[in-house]
């Protein structure tokens, strides 16, 4: 596994450009603490999503401006954000009704591994430590597509696309699509299934990063995406 | 009908040791910062305290474990930018956590106040924390029975309060204070503004006073992000 990664995968504004792809119009979408965040940047010209934050806000609109904060107004991340025309307000069980009545179209989140089965682990590395979990075990039940935006590898160079999740888990079989820096694959009956990949690494290289059988469905798309 | 109380030292007056206590808020949005405070002040220990997360800085929830009067904290995400308060007081062994999904939370809560027992959510099936949880399987699913949520008393903060207890709430700070109002034996809800019965039209009244037993003005509640940033320390 000596290939260097650094000089060609994507960073992690262009993984959340390319999930944000694939969000259609009209679309309910919860967005993650964090990392995908970023995705709501790159809405596509001309689409709409509505995001959905867990703390009961519905259609809100950008962060607020530094010093413009109002603290009743804030998103899951504890961030302040604002309102635009048609957002709406509601309570927390109204919020959780929302995501596990199966209203959201699109959640997307950050991993520590995916399985090939779907399997996801993103709450806790199981190393002790305060442990705390938030909304995450209910984000991965309801939406109809689960995605999760992520590098390819972790900092060590471990795998994080696995045979099987070694960490605890978020929720079983939950995930159906993975962006990552080098590839798009989706989890299909039980297997990790590549859809695109960076023309700049090889099967075979992309193959001994992964820690679980990419199986070549039937075409393997050149991922692109702009420079950010 | 009057439950207006003259002061927030008055409306947590009788809340003994050992009593189970639902918070308000989300992070500081919807938190009850004075009426936290004024329990601070009342003094009673030994409390189990139901909020989403475990408190920030030195004011508000993280406050109240600090001075030792929580001997149980039940929330979904226990930490935060500064969260030494709890997190030096869990590592010591000093105070019990259980950790629940934030939406199982809020329905165990919702479930508390609606008279129903117990529930089933997909939330949680296969992880640890399903662990020694009856499951049932529905139309080809398997789900985990989760139980109720009540308290003796639940703090909560509204916008506008009448004295029927009829309350609305300001934005995002809605947040998990309706169910709690309705799962607690009494509720105490701090509004920023009184007013007269008949003062919110019925369409927008979210929490109806038969939910509320106590309400309390508290004219330009503080914000805890803001005592945050000023490095504020309670009492």
């Amino acid at each position: 596994m000596s290939i260097n990664l650094e000089n060609i995968q994507l960073n992690n504004a262009q993984i959340a450009w390319r999930a944000a792809q694939d969000i259609e119009d009209g679309a309910y979408v919860n967005l993650g603490i964090g990392f995908p965040e970023m995705v709501a940047q790159f809405q596509p010209e001309g689409r709409e999503a509505i995001f959905h934050t867990e703390n009961g806000v519905l259609g809100f609109g950008k962060a607020a401006e530094a010093g413009e904060e109002d603290w009743d107004l804030i998103n899951a991340g504890k961030k302040a954000v604002t309102i635009k025309p048609g957002t709406a307000f509601f309570h927390h069980a109204d919020s959780f009704a929302m995501v596990r009545g199966g209203h959201l179209d699109v959640a997307i989140l950050g991993a520590f591994q995916v399985a090939q089965n779907g399997d996801l682990a993103n709450w806790s590395t199981g190393r002790g430590g305060v442990p705390a979990v938030g909304g995450a075990m209910d984000l991965v039940h309801g939406a109809r597509r689960v995605a999760v935006i992520t590098d390819h590898v972790t900092k060590k160079g471990a795998p994080k696309l696995v045979d099987a999740c070694t960490m605890p888990l978020t929720g079983v079989g939950c995930v159906t699509r993975v962006y990552t820096s080098l590839c798009v694959v989706d989890v299909v009956e039980g297997r990790f299934v590549l859809r695109e990949k960076l023309a700049a690494i090889s099967m075979d290289d992309l193959q001994s990063v992964t820690g679980a059988v990419l199986h070549v469905g039937d075409t393997v798309k050149d991922l692109t995406t702009p420079s950010l | 009908m009057d439950k207006r109380s003259a002061s927030v030292a008055d409306a947590v007056a009788d809340i003994p040791d050992g009593a189970t206590v639902m918070i308000g808020g989300f992070g500081g949005s919807g938190a009850p910062i004075e009426l936290i405070h004024a329990l601070i002040l009342a003094g009673p220990k030994g409390l189990t305290v139901v909020n989403n997360n475990a408190g920030n800085g030195h004011v508000g929830l993280a406050a109240l474990i600090e001075q030792g009067q929580v001997d149980k904290l039940i929330c979904s995400f226990p930490r935060s930018a500064d969260p030494k308060a709890f997190t030096d007081l869990y590592q010591a062994g000093g105070i019990e956590l259980e950790l629940v999904p934030q939406g199982t939370l809020a329905e165990r809560i919702r479930a508390g106040g609606a008279g129903i027992p117990a529930f089933y959510t997909p939330t949680s099936y296969g992880t640890d924390l399903a662990k020694g949880k009856p499951t049932a399987e529905f139309d080809g699913r398997t789900y985990v029975q989760e139980r109720w949520l009540k308290a003796d008393y639940a703090l909560i903060k509204g916008e506008l309060g009448d004295p029927m207890g009829n309350l609305t709430y300001r934005m995002a700070a809605r947040n998990f204070n309706p169910v709690m109002a309705m799962a607690a034996t009494r509720t105490i809800a701090q509004v920023s503004r009184f007013v007269e019965t008949g003062g919110i039209e019925p369409e927008v009244v979210i929490t109806p006073g038969i939910f509320v037993s106590t309400v309390v003005e508290v004219p330009n509640p503080q914000q805890e992000e803001v005592l945050i940033r000023q490095k504020a320390v309670f009492p």
